[in-house]
């Protein structure tokens, strides 16, 4: 599994570019995420693709080869952070209520519904750790599942900005960082 | 003064110098037909979309410059996809415009609707709707940008009806082209130089893989330079031809499937190989488990995602062939290289001294003898356009280029039917060169409807069809592979030479050896067009031949037959 991080112009069309391009490459994408960036132009990607190395360096090279992709990095071998959320719906009646709080309180989750057989759980985390938590939660009975697919950041100083944009005096610096 | 989108479509193509577009008329397209007949812009009527995009490309090709096609919506745009795929993987600068039904009907399925930039997205290097009158100009600018800068290739602007209907000013400062910012990535590390460097002067068997890149860089005169001063030899890739005289002594000639045998033993038993502007296709490795097993490599390519796509290297160098040859240069140390040249000679002794043109006349016209009479009559100064098949291959072998840009052949997608067409479009990028179409009797057949737009244009082409009545090069695959099981590729074909009278043309049979060299002059002399139907030998196969597949040193060489594999290369 490779994890690759990449900066697209905000506009129709890209989002199929950048699907269509992994496909023609035969790469297998696990999650993708968008979401908009501090200027309302750049959207900021995160990509997990069923690939070695090799093929995660072709994806890259290729993105950017692509007139709307500003920037795309190959992230895998970096220090990195990685982040999933997911929204689960579980069978929650009086007698079980007790139990599947404990397990909430242990993995850090949060119950955001309530109805009489059921509860919603919000979760974020590392993929393994909401893996686990279904694993957990299975027995209960999960009657549904929404999980937003992974955002990665590289740890400290390594910073992935989108190009043409360099950070204002201060902002988002912190100790160590090295533009 | 406001302009309609139309007018300043045609406005903008004139500013980018555009003198001459391919294409084909409808209601999308229309009010842009209107417009273009109050242009400076010359309008060339082609007989199929296909044709107007080999047409582009041809043109664009020949000269360097960015070719540009226009059709209508549906199946106009829908026929392009053939002549922008190959655009693609020839990395030819081709703009393709389309028109487009009005915006308020997009996605409504309306007649000749079809969803051209998404039919298009993986076989051009960009594509784009236009809907608004205003982004007309900037688009367009913005497309000739993309299309002929970094690795060249096909860009398609789709611009509905409405916007070339609607008005407003035109202004060149705000419609300048306004490309996203991009990441500006380091070509190399300098380690990455040094090392190639470090590759490049300790190299015993030295061997330059040279490739399309260095013509589209314009890296001509620093790549022979290079070679000089390093004293590498040279083989070349099919779409490399031209970009380093066929007639120097250190030009091997063409590498990979049916490169010369030399030439592929020579890469098999290199200690380097140094390959500048190429992409390691499977045509020219063939089995990359025992590709140059023995050969370190270093790769000069501008696109990096073809670094270590095919091929792992050991210094890979990205950017733009001419300046990286630039920077190398000052840093190659001259070598001698007596043994390594000789061994070469040694391989191409045994193929060289059984000339083909030194055989007695044993009353067969074999194709090679019809592609070697015409670059000895037109002096090696011709621009050939072949398509593809055997005689692509035999033309790759026997006529020898020593200009740039004076071979134009789809290499990477293989398009049949690709010659006649692009040969019109080299003709008009160069009105004065002698422009020859060498093309088989199959693929002739398949874009032969555009000798109505040579005979409309009155221009001059010359046609030489090298008329075997087989899909040559599928009947070889079936003689070698499928034991001589001929099925489909037997063909019918019209008495070419009547059917050029049909079409205006003078046409001529062939069919005797003493007739080529007298025939061909007299096309030459003629103000007119002429095409020549050559009767080859019917089942005769192109050698050597590397199996698809097959490792590249194991060869199928032409049997005990009194033909051999080569041709005298000095005229």
């Amino acid at each position: 599994m490779q994890t690759l991080v990449a900066y697209v112009e905000n506009k129709p069309g890209v989002l199929n570019r950048v699907s269509s391009l992994a496909r023609r490459l035969a790469i297998n994408i696990d999650s993708l995420t968008v979401g908009p960036t501090d200027n309302e132009e750049i959207a900021r990607m995160t990509i997990v693709a069923h690939t070695d190395e090799r093929g995660a360096h072709r994806l890259e090279a290729s993105l950017e080869k692509l007139v709307d992709v500003l920037l795309a990095e190959n992230v895998s071998e970096r220090p990195l952070l990685e982040r999933d959320l997911a929204l689960i719906k579980v069978t929650a009646d009086q007698k079980t209520r007790p139990h599947l709080m404990e397990l909430i309180k242990v993995f850090r989750a949060r119950v955001i519904d309530v109805a009489p057989e059921s509860l919603i759980l919000e979760v974020s985390g590392t993929v393994d750790k909401i893996d686990g938590l279904l694993e957990v939660l299975r027995p209960f009975g999960v009657l549904e599942m929404a999980r937003s697919g992974r955002i990665a950041m590289t740890r400290g100083g390594d910073l992935l900005r989108p190009p043409g944009a360099p950070p204002k005096n201060g902002e988002l610096e912190t100790a160590g960082s090295k533009a | 003064m406001k302009l309609t989108g139309a007018e300043i479509l045609c406005e903008t193509l004139e500013h980018l110098g555009v003198r001459h577009l391919f294409g084909y008329p409808g209601g999308a397209i229309l009010p842009v037909y209107d417009a273009l007949g109050k242009s400076k812009l010359h309008h060339v009527l082609v007989r199929h979309e296909q044709g107007a995009t080999h047409m582009a490309d041809g043109y664009a090709r020949a000269s360097g410059g960015v070719g540009v096609a226009m059709a209508t919506s549906g199946p106009g745009a829908t026929n392009m996809v053939t002549g922008i795929a190959t655009a693609m993987l020839d990395s030819s600068p081709v703009v393709c415009i389309t028109g487009q039904v009005s915006s308020k009907l997009l996605g409504s399925d309306a007649f000749q609707e079809i969803d051209i930039t998404g039919i298009t997205m993986p076989i051009t290097k960009h594509n784009v709707v236009v809907s608004r009158v205003e982004d007309i100009a900037r688009t367009v600018r913005e497309a000739f940008v993309i299309a002929n800068s970094g690795r060249p290739g096909p860009v398609l602007v789709d611009i509905t009806k409405d916007a070339q209907q609607a008005s407003c000013d035109l202004n060149w400062d705000t419609c300048a082209p306004k490309l996203p910012v991009k990441r500006q990535r380091v070509s190399y590390e300098k380690a990455e130089f040094d090392r190639a460097v470090e590759l490049l002067n300790s190299a015993k068997r030295p061997l330059i893989l040279a490739g399309h890149g260095i013509m589209v860089s314009g890296a001509m005169r620093v790549f022979e330079q290079f070679v000089r001063t390093g004293n590498f030899p040279v083989a070349m890739t099919l779409l490399g031809i031209g970009c380093f005289p066929a007639n120097d002594p250190m030009n091997l000639g063409m590498m990979g499937m049916h490169g010369e045998a030399w030439v592929n033993h020579a890469i098999q038993e290199a200690d380097l190989l140094i390959a500048v502007g190429m992409r390691f296709d499977d045509r020219v490795t063939g089995d990359l488990r025992t590709y140059a097993r023995d050969a370190r490599k270093i790769h000069i390519e501008i696109d990096r995602s073809e670094i270590n796509k095919n091929v792992k290297v050991d210094s890979a160098l990205v950017g733009d062939a001419r300046e990286v040859l630039e920077q190398l240069l000052p840093a190659i140390q001259h070598r001698e290289r007596g043994d390594w040249l000789a061994h070469i000679r040694e391989l191409k002794g045994d193929s060289a001294v059984r000339d083909i043109q030194g055989l007695p006349d044993n009353g067969h016209l074999y194709a090679a003898h019809v592609i070697n009479d015409l670059w000895k009559e037109t002096r090696g100064e011709a621009i050939v356009v072949t398509d593809v098949g055997q005689h692509q291959m035999w033309e790759a072998q026997y006529y020898h280029h020593n200009q740039p840009r004076s071979l134009v052949t789809s290499g990477g997608l293989g398009t049949m039917g690709f010659a006649l067409p692009a040969a019109i479009g080299a003709k008009f990028a160069k009105p004065d060169a002698d422009v020859w179409v060498v093309v088989g009797d199959g693929g002739f057949q398949m874009t032969m409807c555009e000798l109505a737009t040579i005979a409309q244009e009155k221009i001059k082409v010359n046609i030489a069809i090298i008329n075997n009545g087989f899909l040559g090069m599928v009947r070889q695959w079936q003689e070698f592979f499928y034991d001589k099981r001929y099925v489909a590729t037997p063909l019918v074909a019209p008495d070419f030479a009547a059917l050029a009278n049909a079409f205006g043309i003078r046409g001529e049979r062939i069919t005797s050896r003493a007739d080529v060299t007298p025939t061909i002059r007299s096309a030459r002399e003629s103000n007119e067009s002429v095409l020549i139907d050559f009767r080859v030998e019917q089942e005769d196969s192109v050698y050597p031949m590397v199996p698809a597949g097959g490792s590249l040193h194991e060869m199928i060489r032409r049997p005990n037959s009194p033909l051999v594999e080569t041709a005298a290369t000095e005229l």
